[in-house]
C-alpha cells in the first residue's frame, strides 16, 4: 500500500534536496569508495567495504545526531570511531524534517543545547567547507492570548539571562518583519533574532566531513542486530556485515532506537515513539519571499512556517496525531509515508487564518515525517542502567536539528570525561524505569505529547495519559475522599484533596499563570499540618535494602555518602551520595536498620539512577545485597504537632520527643499490625512521622491513623501542602533544587560532610579543595516582598534572580508559604565578575548584602535573601545534627 | 349539558369535544366522552342535550382505527391539519365540590386537533387530556411566526396564574411561563443540545456484523443497521433480524401496528417461525417433531438479532408454540418431498400466522390474560414488510404500506433506488382493482372513500384487523364473550360502515424476487413513516453517501496537479463537513433517520429542527410524523461479484 507512492517521493527528493542527490562533495583524502554512498538501501549488496573488526566506539545512527556525536567524539580525541547506517547517511528524519533551529525552548538545558547547535552550524561550513545552507533568520512565536503572552514573557526573561537576544514585539513589528502574517488576532509575539534554518542533511555531509577527517569510519548499508554485553559492560556488536568488537556502543538510531535498544543482551528500554508528522511545501510565491523572512511559531494555531525556496515550508502539531505502528525494525528507510489531507487540514485552516494570501499559492507536496517523541516531551541522552558504556541518544521530539549540535557535544563529553559539562539530568535516560517502556504506554502517551509541543506551558502540568500505572494500595480510599491526582515516575501522588461539595475548575480551566484554584484548599492542608495532624501518603519515594554477612554494607555506604552512617542501630542519617565533582548523585535518608544492614530512601525519580549508582560502585560480592524494597513499604507521613498523640495512642507506646527522639527509627506494631518502621522524620521539617509499612497492613495502619485522629483533627493531606511546607523551612529537594553539581557546601549542608570520618567517600577531595577554595554559588532562599498573592503572576521555577540589578541566578523552585502569608522561592545566587563573567567565590556576606529581585515574566519583584531557614519556625526538640545546623547558623 | 355533567364520576371533570366545520360538516356529532367512559353528543361546538351514555352517534368515531392522512409540516399547520383541530373545551366541575390536584388549571377555550387526543382517550387516562391540549395550544404557538406574542402572553398568564398552579404535573413544563423573559424560556425548554439530540436518535439503533471466519465474509450480506424513531407511545412499529439455522438464509422484516401495537408485536415474535417451519425440508421437521414428541432438545430454528427493547412475551410462548405445532405438523402431512420454494413459503406462512390469529381470537383461552390478549392481537393490526436473503437470491414478501427499496451504485459512482415491493394502498390502482374486483358491484363506491378502506383503513393489506374479516356476527359474538376488559376499549364497539360482505382484508402477502448483483449495495427496509417525509431517490443517495462516506472515501492526493492552498482547503473543508456528519452516525439507519427528521429544503440537516421534533411531547409527536423503524442491510459485492463470475467460468 505505501509502496505505490514511492516513486512521487523520488521525485519530490529530487526537487527537494537538489544538494544532496548532485555530487557529494567529499575531502580528498576521503577512503570511502563513492558507490557506498551512491548505493540504493534496496538494491544487492555489492563491492563494499568489510567492516572492522573492532573499534573503540560503535555509533548506530547515521542521522544529524549519530554525525554530531561523532563528529564532537572526533573533535574531542577519540578517532577509533565507527558509525553505521543501515540505509544511506540522512535519509530519515533528518532528510525529511523542517530544518529549523530555534532555542525557543521550555527547559534551560534544551535552551543551552539549541543555542550551542545553532553557534556551532553556523561556523560549520566555514570549518569543513560543505555549504550547510544555515541561514540566520531569526523566529517570531505569535501569542494569540494573553496567557500565551505570559508564557513568552517569562521565556524572554530566562533566554535573555543565558545570552539570547530576544524581545517581546508588538504586532505591528511583526507585519514589519513578516508580509505574509495577518496579525488581526495576535496581542504580541517573541522575536529571537538568532534562530536560524538549515538543511540538515547538508549538515549531516559536514559533520562527516569532519569527523572522517580526523579518523572516524562511516559505513552505510550496515545495521545492527545485537549489541553484546558482558558482566554490564558492552563488549561488542553483530551486524548483518559481521561482528565489531567495541568498548562503547551508542544508539542514535532515531525512530527505531526503541527496537534497537530491545536487541541487545540486556535489554535496553529506550522510552520512545514514532508519530506521523506533516507538513506542506509550497511552490515558490508569486512575489517571491526573501530567504531570511523569519520562521513564524504559531503555537496557538499549533504550527510553524518557515521560507523554502521562495515558497513556505509549514508544519504543525495536531491535537490528533497519529502514531506509526513499525513493529520490527523491518523498514531499512523511511518508506515513503502516505500524505493525509484530511489528517492535515486543521493545520492548513491555521496556516491559511496565518497567512490569508498564501490562498493562490500552489502546493508542491504534503510531507509526511516521522518523529519519535518521548514519554515526557524530552529527549533521551545518557549512559543506560542496563549496561555500561550503552549510550544513547534520541527521542528529539521534533527539534532533531535544534538539539542534534548540543546533544553531540554533551554526549561526547559525557563518554569522554564521565559526565557533560553541564547539568543533563532532566534529558538522562535513567529518568525512565522499565514502565515507561511499554507500547501501549508510549502509544497513548506520545498522542498526548505531540499536541502538547506547542500548547501552553502553565505550572503544574501533569500527563492525563498512561496514568494509574504504580498507585499505593490506598489508592481507591484516598480517591473517595476527594483526592486529586499527579503522576511522578508513573506512581500516583495526591496533590490535594477536594473537600465534598467543593468544585474545582475542569483541568482546561484550571491552566492559570496566577494563584490557582486549591489555593485555598491546600491552605487548610498546611494550616492542619501546622496546628494538627495530616496524613500523607508518600509511598512512592524509592527504597532500598542493603544488607551484607559482615561489614561491607557499612564499608560500601561509608565510601558513597558523606555523612557518617557508623551510628548506632535506629538512627537516621540524612547523607548526600556525591560524585567526584562533590556534586550530588543522590540525597537520601539511610536508616540503620541492624548492625548490616541499610534502609535508604531516596527521591522518587531516584529509583533507576540511584539504583545504578550503586550497582555502578558495588564491589562484586554475594554477600552484598541490593534489593529494591520500593513495592514492598507503602509510606504514611504523619505530619504535625499531635502526630505522637495519634502514634501513642495507636501502639501503647508513648511517642514523645524524649522517648522517640527527632530522626530515630523503630520498629513497632500500630493498631494490630507488627513491624512497622516508624522514623520521626518528615521530610517538610515539621514535627511528625514516616511510617513504612508492609503493604498488606496498609489499610488496616490508615484506617486505624484515621479512625483515632479523628478526635486530633486528623486530615489527608497532598504534596502540594507538603511543597509549601519544605519549601519554607529551606529544604531542597533533589532533581528540583540539586542536581549533580551542586555540592553541600553550596546549600549549607557541610553538616552533612564528615571530612574526618575516616574513611575516604567519593567527592571528599573535591570538597575539600571547594572548602579551601570557597563556593562559587550558594543556595538561597528568596521571600518576595511587594508580591500580591491574587493579583500578580505566581513564581515557578527558572525565575532570574537580579541582585542589585545584575543576574546572579536562577530559581529552582518556588511555593506560597501559608505560614509567611509570602512567596517563597529557592535558588541558586552566583557572583559573575562584570565584563568577562567569570565566576567568582560567593561568601555569606555577599549574598546577604544585597538588593534582591525575582522577574516574573518580566516583572521584577523585590525580594529578601535568606541563607538559613527562619529558626523561629522550629519549635521541635533537636538532636545532634540539628543542633550543629543551629550552631552553624550562629556563625 | 346537565346530563353529561351528571355522568361525570367522582372526578369531576367534563371534556368536552367537537368538530367544527370539518370541511363544511358541522352539524356531524363528534365523540365526547367523559371519565367515565360515557359519550357525551355535542353538537356545532354547542353542547346538546346527551344522549344515552354510551351510544354510538356516529361512524366517524371509528376514525381512531385508521391512520392520519397527512402530517403537517412542522412550523406551519396545513389546511388539512387545520380543519382536523377540534375545539376542545375543558371545564373543572366545580360544582363537584373537590379540586384536582392532578389538572388544576385549564383554559377557557382551546382548539385541539381531536386525533391527538385519541389515544389518550383511548387509555382512558383523563388527566392527560388537559395536558396535551395545553402542550398542544403552547406548541403551536411557538411554532406560529403569525402569532400575537402580546396576546398570547397576557393569555398564558391569565391562562397559568391559577391556584393549585405549583402542584400541577404542568407545572414544569410550564413554569417558566410566568418568568420575565417569556419568549426565551419557552424556545430554551424545546431546545437541546446535541449530545440530548444524538442520545434521541440512538437510543433504539442496532447493528449487526456478519461474523467473518478466517478473515473472509463469505456471506453475502455484510451486516446490517436498524433503528426506530417512536412517534406514538408505545411505538406501534416493530423491527425484527434472525438467521435462519436450519436453512440457510437471513430474515429481516419491519413490522407497522395499527390501532395498537398488540398485533404488531404478536407478528414479530411469530412469522418468522412460521416462515422458518415453512422453509423446512419434510426430514427437518419430521426430526424436530420427534424431538418435540420425545421431550428432546429441539433444533434451534432462529438465531435472533435483537436489540434490547424489541422484547419476547413470556405469556403467549406456549400458546404460540401449540399453533406452530399445529402448522408443521400439518406440513408434515402434505408429504411433499422437495425443498420448499420460498416465494410459497412466505405466501404460506404469512397467510397461516393470521389464520391462526384469527382463530385464537374465536376460540379464546381459559387463561384470562391470554384471551384478552387474544383478542387485543386480533382487533389490531399489522402491515409487514419481510426480506429473506440466501446467497444471491433476495425475496420480498409484503403486505401493506412499508416499502422495500434497494441502493445501486451505477457504475460512475451515482446512486439510484430500486423499488422490490408494491404498496397496498389507494395509490396503487392494481390493489385498488383487486380489493373493488373481490366485492360485489354494490360496494364499488363505499369500499374506498377517502383513501382509505370504507373510509377506516389506510393499508389494504395486513395482519390482524379482525373488524376488516369476521362477520358482524362473529365479532359481536366473540366480543360478548370476551372478557370485560376489552369493552373498556372502544375501538371495538362500533362495526365498520358499509360492512357486507367481508372480509375486506387479507394479509396475503405480495412475493417478489431479485437476484443481487454487484452493483447492489444495500437494501433500505422501512415503514411508511419514512416514506412519507423522504422520497426514495434521497434515501438511497443519503445511506449511500454515508456508506461511501465511512468506508470508502478515498484519501486525497495532490499528484502532479496544480493546486492552490486555497482550493485544497476547500475541498477539506467540504470533507470534512461530510465526514463529520457521518461519522456522528455509525449506524446509518440512524443516519437516516437524522435526515428524515432533521433535513432542512437545501437537504442539509438543520439541529434547531431537529431538536424541535425530537422534543415534540408524545401528543404531538403523532401529528408531524409516524413511527419510524428503519433496517439497512448492506450487501457484500465482493462475494456477489465473485458468484458471478464463478457462474462464467464455468
Amino acid at each position: 500500500m505505501r509502496s505505490c507512492s514511492v516513486p512521487k517521493r523520488s521525485c519530490l527528493w529530487a526537487e527537494m534536496f537538489p544538494r544532496l542527490l548532485s555530487d557529494v562533495i567529499y575531502p580528498s583524502q576521503c577512503h570511502l569508495p563513492k558507490t557506498c554512498w551512491r548505493r540504493s538501501s534496496t538494491a544487492p549488496v555489492s563491492n563494499v567495504r568489510p567492516l572492522p573488526s573492532q573499534a573503540h566506539v560503535v555509533i548506530c545512527g547515521g542521522g544529524i545526531v549519530g554525525s554530531s556525536v561523532a563528529y564532537h567524539l572526533s573533535k574531542l580525541g577519540w578517532t577509533d570511531v565507527v558509525l553505521l547506517e543501515q540505509g544511506r547517511l540522512a535519509a530519515g528524519t533528518t532528510r525529511l524534517c523542517g530544518g529549523i533551529v530555534s532555542t525557543v525552548k521550555h527547559i534551560s538545558i534544551e535552551t543551552m543545547m539549541a543555542d550551542y547547535s545553532n553557534k556551532l552550524y553556523q561556523q560549520l561550513e566555514q570549518e569543513t567547507g560543505v555549504q550547510t545552507g544555515y541561514i540566520q533568520t531569526g523566529s517570531i512565536s505569535l501569542a494569540h492570548t494573553q496567557d500565551r503572552l505570559i508564557s513568552l514573557r517569562r521565556l524572554v526573561s530566562r533566554l535573555q539571562v543565558m545570552g539570547i537576544p530576544c524581545d517581546i514585539i508588538s504586532p505591528k513589528q511583526v507585519a514589519q518583519l513578516h508580509p505574509l502574517v495577518n496579525i488581526h488576532d495576535l496581542v504580541g509575539a517573541m522575536h529571537v533574532p538568532g534562530d536560524a534554518v538549515i538543511s540538515p542533511p547538508d549538515v549531516v555531509q559536514a559533520f562527516v566531513t569532519a569527523a572522517v577527517h580526523n579518523g572516524v569510519q562511516i559505513y552505510e548499508g550496515a545495521s545492527v542486530n545485537h549489541v553484546m554485553v558482558e558482566k554490564g559492560h558492552v563488549t561488542g556488536i553483530e551486524t548483518d556485515r559481521g561482528h565489531i568488537d567495541c568498548e562503547y556502543f551508542v544508539n542514535c538510531a532515531g525512530q527505531w532506537a526503541y527496537e534497537l535498544g530491545l536487541m541487545s543482551e540486556e535489554p535496553v528500554s529506550v522510552p520512545l515513539h514514532p508519530c506521523e508528522h506533516f507538513y506542506l511545501v509550497t511552490r515558490p510565491l508569486e512575489q517571491g519571499l526573501r530567504p531570511d523572512v523569519p520562521v513564524i511559531m504559531d503555537l496557538d494555531g499549533r504550527i510553524y512556517v518557515r521560507n523554502w525556496q521562495g515558497g513556505v515550508l509549514s508544519g504543525g502539531f495536531e491535537k490528533n496525531p497519529k502514531p506509526i505502528f513499525t513493529e520490527g525494525r523491518n523498514q531499512l528507510e523511511f518508506q515513503s509515508m502516505l500524505e493525509d489531507w484530511d489528517h492535515y487540514e486543521p493545520l492548513l485552516s491555521a496556516l491559511l487564518r496565518r497567512m490569508p494570501s498564501l490562498e493562490s499559492t500552489e502546493i508542491l507536496q504534503l510531507v509526511n515525517c516521522p518523529e519519535s517523541f518521548t514519554a515526557d516531551m524530552r529527549c533521551i541522552m545518557g549512559e543506560s542502567a542496563a549496561a555500561r558504556n550503552y549510550f544513547v541518544l534520541a527521542g528529539m521530539n521534533s527539534s532533531g536539528t535544534s538539539f542534534a549540535g548540543g546533544a553531540g557535544k554533551y554526549l561526547a563529553e559525557w563518554m569522554v570525561h564521565g559526565y557533560p559539562s553541564a547539568n543533563v539530568w532532566p534529558l538522562d535516560i535513567k529518568r525512565f524505569g522499565v514502565l515507561q517502556s511499554s507500547r501501549t504506554f508510549l502509544r497513548h502517551r506520545v498522542m498526548e505529547v505531540m499536541p502538547l509541543i506547542y500548547e501552553l506551558k502553565v505550572p503544574r502540568w501533569d500527563f492525563q495519559t498512561g496514568r494509574q500505572l504504580r498507585t499505593s494500595p490506598l489508592y481507591d480510599r484516598l480517591d473517595a475522599q476527594g483526592a486529586r491526582w499527579m503522576e511522578k515516575h508513573g506512581f500516583e501522588r495526591v496533590k490535594h484533596f477536594v473537600p465534598p461539595g467543593r468544585d474545582l475548575l475542569e483541568l482546561d480551566q484550571s491552566k492559570t499563570f496566577y494563584k490557582p484554584d486549591w489555593f485555598d484548599i491546600v491552605g487548610a492542608e498546611v494550616t492542619c499540618c501546622k496546628e494538627a495532624v495530616c496524613v500523607i501518603d508518600m509511598s512512592s519515594f524509592t527504597k532500598f535494602e542493603l544488607s551484607s554477612s559482615g561489614g561491607q554494607a557499612l564499608e560500601i555506604l561509608q565510601h558513597l555518602c558523606s555523612n557518617d552512617l557508623d551510628v548506632p542501630v535506629g538512627h537516621i542519617v540524612h547523607t548526600g551520595m556525591l560524585n567526584d565533582r562533590g556534586g550530588y548523585q543522590n540525597d537520601c535518608s539511610v536508616v540503620r536498620l541492624n548492625k548490616r544492614s541499610f534502609f535508604i530512601i531516596s527521591p522518587t525519580d531516584q529509583q533507576v539512577h540511584c539504583w545504578s549508582w550503586l550497582k555502578q560502585h558495588m564491589p562484586n560480592d554475594s554477600q552484598l545485597q541490593l534489593e529494591d524494597v520500593t513495592w514492598k513499604y507503602t509510606a504514611l507521613n504523619l505530619i504535625g504537632p499531635r502526630a505522637m498523640d495519634v502514634l501513642s495512642e495507636l501502639s501503647y507506646v508513648p511517642m514523645t520527643p524524649d522517648h522517640f527522639p527527632s530522626l530515630f527509627c523503630k520498629e513497632m506494631s500500630v493498631g494490630y499490625a507488627n513491624g512497622i518502621r516508624v522514623m520521626s522524620m518528615t521530610h517538610t521539617g515539621e514535627p511528625g512521622f514516616m511510617l513504612y509499612i508492609p503493604i498488606e497492613y496498609a489499610l488496616h495502619v490508615y484506617n486505624e491513623i484515621m479512625n483515632v485522629g479523628q478526635k486530633y483533627g486528623i486530615r489527608n493531606a497532598g504534596y502540594y501542602a507538603l511543597r509549601s511546607l519544605r519549601i519554607e523551612k529551606f529544604f531542597a529537594f533533589w532533581g528540583q533544587d540539586l542536581d549533580t553539581f551542586s555540592t553541600p557546601l553550596e546549600c549549607g549542608r557541610e553538616f552533612r560532610v564528615k571530612f574526618d570520618k575516616g574513611t575516604d567517600f567519593i567527592g571528599r577531595d573535591a570538597l575539600l579543595q571547594q572548602r579551601q577554595e570557597g563556593v562559587c554559588r550558594r543556595f538561597t532562599m528568596f521571600i518576595l516582598d511587594d508580591h500580591d498573592t491574587d493579583l500578580d503572576l505566581w513564581p515557578w521555577w527558572g525565575e532570574p534572580i537580579y541582585r542589585n540589578g545584575h543576574y546572579v541566578g536562577m530559581t529552582t523552585s518556588s511555593a506560597y508559604s501559608y505560614t509567611l502569608a509570602r512567596h517563597v522561592c529557592l535558588g541558586f545566587v552566583h557572583q559573575y565578575e562584570e565584563g568577562t563573567g567569570a565566576k567568582l567565590v560567593v561568601n555569606p556576606d555577599f549574598v546577604n548584602r544585597g538588593d534582591y529581585e525575582i522577574e516574573i515574566a518580566g516583572q521584577r519583584f523585590r525580594a529578601k535573601a535568606k541563607l538559613y531557614p527562619f529558626s523561629s519556625l522550629f519549635t521541635q526538640k533537636r538532636r545532634k545534627d540539628e543542633m550543629e545546623l543551629s550552631s552553624f547558623q550562629g556563625k | 349539558m346537565s346530563n353529561g355533567r351528571s355522568a361525570c364520576a367522582p372526578g369531576g371533570l367534563l371534556v368536552l369535544l367537537s368538530r367544527v366545520g370539518a370541511r363544511g360538516r358541522g352539524e356531524e356529532f363528534l365523540l365526547s366522552r367523559a371519565v367515565t367512559g360515557r359519550f357525551v353528543p355535542v353538537d356545532g361546538g354547542r353542547p346538546a342535550a346527551a344522549a344515552g351514555g354510551g351510544d354510538r352517534h356516529s361512524p366517524r368515531t371509528g376514525k381512531e382505527g385508521g391512520r392520519q392522512a397527512r402530517k403537517p409540516a412542522l412550523g406551519e399547520p396545513d389546511e388539512e391539519a387545520r380543519a382536523l383541530v377540534t375545539e376542545c373545551r375543558c371545564r373543572r366541575d366545580w360544582d363537584a365540590g373537590r379540586s384536582l390536584s392532578y389538572c388544576p388549571l385549564y383554559p377557557e377555550e382551546m382548539l385541539v386537533p381531536i386525533h391527538l387526543l385519541f389515544p389518550v382517550l383511548r387509555n382512558g387516562e383523563m388527566s392527560k387530556v388537559y395536558v396535551t391540549a395545553c402542550r398542544y395550544h403552547i406548541f403551536q404557538n411557538y411554532l406560529s411566526t403569525q402569532i400575537n406574542w402580546q396576546a398570547a402572553v397576557r393569555s398564558l398568564r391569565k391562562t397559568f396564574l391559577r391556584p393549585f398552579f405549583k402542584w400541577s404535573k404542568a407545572e414544569d413544563l410550564f413554569g417558566h411561563f410566568c418568568s420575565r423573559n417569556y419568549r426565551t424560556t419557552i424556545v430554551q425548554f424545546y431546545n437541546l443540545t446535541p449530545p440530548q439530540v444524538n442520545s434521541i436518535l440512538k437510543a433504539n439503533e442496532y447493528s449487526f456484523k456478519v461474523p467473518e471466519f478466517d478473515g473472509k465474509n463469505v456471506s453475502s450480506i455484510l451486516g446490517f443497521d436498524s433503528n426506530q424513531l417512536p412517534s406514538n407511545s408505545p411505538v406501534e412499529d416493530r423491527r425484527c433480524a434472525a438467521t435462519c439455522l436450519q436453512t440457510r438464509g437471513m430474515l429481516l422484516s419491519v413490522i407497522d401496528g395499527h390501532a395498537g401495537c398488540a398485533c404488531a408485536q404478536a407478528v414479530s415474535e411469530r412469522l418468522f417461525y412460521y416462515i422458518a417451519v415453512a422453509l423446512l425440508n419434510q426430514e427437518t421437521l419430521l426430526e424436530i417433531e420427534n424431538a418435540v414428541e420425545n421431550g428432546r432438545v429441539v433444533l434451534p430454528l432462529l438465531q435472533w438479532h435483537k436489540h434490547p427493547i424489541d422484547y419476547f412475551s413470556k405469556e403467549a410462548s406456549k400458546m404460540y408454540f401449540d399453533s406452530l405445532r399445529t402448522y408443521w405438523q400439518e406440513l408434515i402431512d402434505l408429504h411433499t418431498e422437495e425443498t420448499p420454494d420460498v416465494m410459497e413459503a412466505l405466501t404460506n406462512s404469512f397467510k397461516r400466522l393470521d389464520n391462526d390469529i384469527s382463530l385464537e381470537a374465536q376460540v379464546g383461552n381459559n387463561n384470562s390474560f391470554l384471551n384478552y390478549w387474544q383478542l387485543r392481537v386480533a382487533f389490531s393490526g399489522a402491515t409487514a414488510c419481510v426480506a429473506h436473503i440466501d446467497g444471491l437470491d433476495l425475496h420480498i414478501a409484503n403486505a401493506g404500506d412499508s416499502r422495500a427499496v434497494l441502493g445501486v451504485q451505477e457504475e460512475d459512482g451515482t446512486w439510484s433506488a430500486l423499488t422490490l415491493s408494491n404498496d397496498h394502498n389507494a395509490q396503487n390502482e392494481k390493489e385498488v382493482e383487486r380489493v373493488k374486483s373481490e366485492h360485489p358491484k354494490s360496494e364499488v363506491k363505499s369500499i374506498i372513500k377517502q383513501d382509505r378502506l370504507l373510509s377506516l383503513l389506510m393499508p389494504f393489506r395486513a395482519f390482524g384487523d379482525v373488524k376488516f374479516k369476521w362477520s358482524i356476527d362473529l365479532q359481536k359474538r366473540v366480543l360478548e364473550s370476551g372478557p370485560e376488559l376489552l369493552n373498556e376499549n372502544e375501538c371495538t364497539k362500533f362495526f365498520p360502515p358499509n360492512y357486507h360482505t367481508p372480509p375486506y382484508l387479507t394479509a396475503q402477502p405480495e412475493v417478489t424476487y431479485h437476484k443481487l448483483r454487484p452493483q447492489d449495495k444495500f437494501l433500505v427496509l422501512a415503514t411508511d413513516g419514512l416514506w412519507e417525509i423522504l422520497h426514495r431517490e434521497d434515501v438511497v443517495r443519503i445511506i449511500g453517501e454515508h456508506l461511501t462516506g465511512v468506508h470508502l472515501q478515498q484519501p486525497l492526493s495532490v499528484g502532479g496537479y496544480k493546486v492552490t492552498l486555497g482550493q485544497m482547503h476547500g475541498i477539506l473543508m467540504e470533507r470534512r463537513d461530510r465526514i463529520s456528519s457521518a461519522f456522528e452516525d455509525q449506524n446509518s439507519a440512524t443516519h437516516l433517520i437524522r435526515h428524515a427528521v432533521g433535513q432542512n429544503e437545501f437537504g442539509a440537516i438543520d439541529h434547531e429542527r431537529l431538536s424541535k421534533m425530537l422534543s415534540l411531547p408524545e401528543e404531538l409527536a403523532r401529528m408531524y410524523r409516524d413511527d419510524i423503524t428503519v433496517t439497512i442491510v448492506q450487501f457484500n459485492s465482493h462475494v456477489i461479484s465473485t458468484h458471478y463470475k464463478h457462474n462464467t467460468e464455468n
